[in-house]
């Protein structure tokens, strides 16, 4: 049972009563007035109370929120999309969407992963974990917008590359690394938003970009919690406690700078109002996208090195102890 | 220290508190160190291939002087990571017990006259794992090897991604696979070689980046972990599923080479990249 959902139980039970006490204050020419405001003040304290200070446990299963805004509906809100299907090779994997579309009159190449809403779209989609085939039309669209120009936005939720055998016999790792390599390699400008779960190689894929945007309570990590808590310990229940290790929150990767700018969500998170959180995400792709385009191809790759080149945590015993303790 | 010295030192040690025997695990066989170090470590009797430490690898591989490169970048603890032990506590131990400071060796030397850049990870450091140290390292070798035009060869055994440097530690994918391709970009030869094991992170970035793509015999390779494979389909995977072998099979590699033709194959492939900035 998602954690959120649970909690958001306890807030349906005080909606539902303070909807009671209205209905009945219409119909009876009784005064509620005082208890509907009583129990509403209540409701906005225990809203606070909840959300206020998600631990990062609680953030990974608000990452996962079943009623979490998803890649489609990221897509669905670009204003023109033509979507373009398959990697000329094998199939066409349904957990990536990608192709040409508009945003805000700039032309791009959007690509995106999706888990899909219900039971049937899941099992569709993969549950947003692609196959090589999947990275492999990734690598294709990233060539596609480097040849014709086009700057890229990608929208990045999943808990990783698919590991089955299939993925295996068809090279999974080449894939990723083939991804990596075109977006080092591309030209143009490229804005990765996290907008739930960044789960591993499987996300970084599309995510080595010039700027990187994260939604407050999504969540992007070197592996699931489960995942590593089964690696390093062999018990996968001990994926909370691998949760408040790993430093997988929005603001433990600003400040490692490996995340450029946090979205805030509405109080109770983006499935409150999906409509005004995917505008924000969309705005702030749209305006890192205006200041990269006025970067000549050359120095833009130039700072996506750079970008990159600096990101760490080592110590350099050449240099003073004062200079790599700062 | 340069190598020669360096091997001393650690047949030295070997000598005095380590055991003369070791067991093949494949085929039982006891076999005598030093006569297993003289066969490259590879078994006499079935020919099993055991992991080997990167200062005998790199013993193995350069004719002479190997002038080792980024030593001073050392392991820090970023994440303030503690779970049974101290990050700190597990890096002293893999330190004492490797001979190593971090999960990789850099440097330069020659191979049959040849001059490359040299990188050799060694799995008895946190498994391979390929936190920032191992990141930073293969950039400033790429680096350093596009300034003096001369070709790569990495050498890979790894498990991934190190889980106790987090984000940091992914950050790394990106960093080594912008590294390889400025290196490559400027018209230079990569040559990665796939040893026991080659998994996760580091088979997803520069491993499978490089121009030619060889691997030792019957190393495992492949981007999930088995076990992470078998959890997930609930059943037992084929014997030679994600090794080598297989991987020649299914055309994800240029070749695989027993440990004995190694150093010549590497010496011909390498011969065809010197005219490659000329």
């Amino acid at each position: 049972m998602n954690l959120i959902v649970e909690r958001e139980n306890e807030l349906l039970e005080f909606e539902r009563r303070i909807a009671e006490l209205k209905d009945h204050s219409r119909d009876q020419p009784v005064d509620l007035s005082h208890e509907i405001a009583a129990l509403e003040a209540k409701y906005a304290q225990l809203l606070h109370e909840i959300f206020d200070r998600l631990s990062p446990w609680q953030r990974v299963h608000m990452s996962r929120h079943p009623k979490r805004p998803l890649g489609a509906d990221y897509v669905a809100a670009l204003d023109v999309f033509d979507e373009l299907h398959g990697d000329r090779q094998f199939r066409d994997d349904p957990s990536i969407i990608g192709g040409f579309a508009k945003l805000g009159g700039r032309r791009i190449v959007t690509i995106a992963q999706e888990k899909g809403r219900d039971t049937k779209e899941k099992v569709r989609r993969n549950f947003g974990m692609p196959a090589p085939e999947g990275y492999r039309k990734v690598k294709r669209l990233i060539d596609l917008a480097a040849h014709l120009g086009l700057s890229i936005v990608t929208f990045v939720d999943t808990p990783g590359a698919d590991p089955g055998i299939g993925s295996e016999e068809r090279a999974q790792a080449e894939a990723i690394a083939s991804c990596l390599y075109a977006l080092a390699q591309a030209p143009v400008p490229i804005v990765s938003t996290i907008i739930g779960e960044g789960g591993s190689g499987g996300a970084l894929a599309l995510a080595l970009a010039d700027h990187v945007v994260m939604l407050e309570h999504s969540t992007y990590s070197v592996a699931s919690p489960e995942g590593c808590a089964a690696i390093l310990w062999g018990d996968a229940s001990k994926a909370e406690e691998a949760a408040e290790r790993l430093r997988l929150t929005s603001d433990d990767l600003r400040g490692f700078g490996i995340v450029d700018e946090v979205i805030a969500e509405p109080l109770g998170g983006a499935q409150r109002d999906p409509a005004a959180t995917i505008r924000r995400v969309l705005d702030a792709a749209g305006r890192a996208l205006d200041r990269l385009a006025a970067i000549p191809p050359r120095e833009l790759r130039e700072s996506r090195y750079a970008k990159y080149r600096r990101i760490g945590g080592w110590q350099d015993a050449s240099r003073s102890m004062t200079e790599s303790l700062s | 220290m340069p190598i020669p010295d360096w091997l001393r030192v650690r047949r030295s040690k070997n000598d005095s508190d380590v055991a003369h025997w070791e067991k093949c695990p494949k085929c039982g066989e006891v076999l005598y160190r030093k006569e297993l170090a003289e066969n490259l470590f590879v078994c006499p009797r079935c020919t099993y291939h055991f992991r080997m430490h990167a200062f005998d690898r790199v013993h193995m591989l350069v004719d002479g002087d190997f002038v080792e490169l980024g030593t001073e970048i050392k392991p820090s603890d970023p994440l303030h990571w503690i779970d049974k032990r101290s990050y700190p506590e597990k890096l002293a131990g893999d330190r004492a017990k490797s001979s190593l400071s971090e999960g990789i060796v850099t440097g330069f030397g020659a191979i049959g006259g040849i001059e490359v850049a040299l990188g050799v990870m060694d799995f008895s450091f946190r498994g391979g794992t390929m936190g920032t140290v191992v990141g930073e390292r293969i950039a400033l070798l790429f680096e350093a090897a596009r300034d003096r035009a001369v070709p790569s060869v990495i050498f890979t055994a790894s498990g991934g991604a190190r889980m106790e440097e987090g984000m940091l530690a992914l950050m790394q994918m990106a960093k080594t696979t912008l590294a390889l391709e400025r290196f490559r970009e400027a018209g230079n030869y990569a040559i990665t070689v796939l040893t026991d094991p080659t998994t996760g992170g580091v088979s997803a970035s520069f491993a499978f980046q490089a121009d030619v793509i060889i691997a030792e015999a019957r190393a495992a390779i492949g981007f999930a972990g088995r076990r992470v494979i078998e959890q997930t389909i609930r059943q037992k995977l084929p014997e030679n599923f994600q090794t080598a072998e297989f991987l020649l099979e299914k055309g994800a590699i240029d070749m695989v080479v027993a440990r004995p033709e190694l150093r010549d194959t590497l010496v011909r492939l390498l011969d065809y990249g010197v005219g490659a900035r000329a």
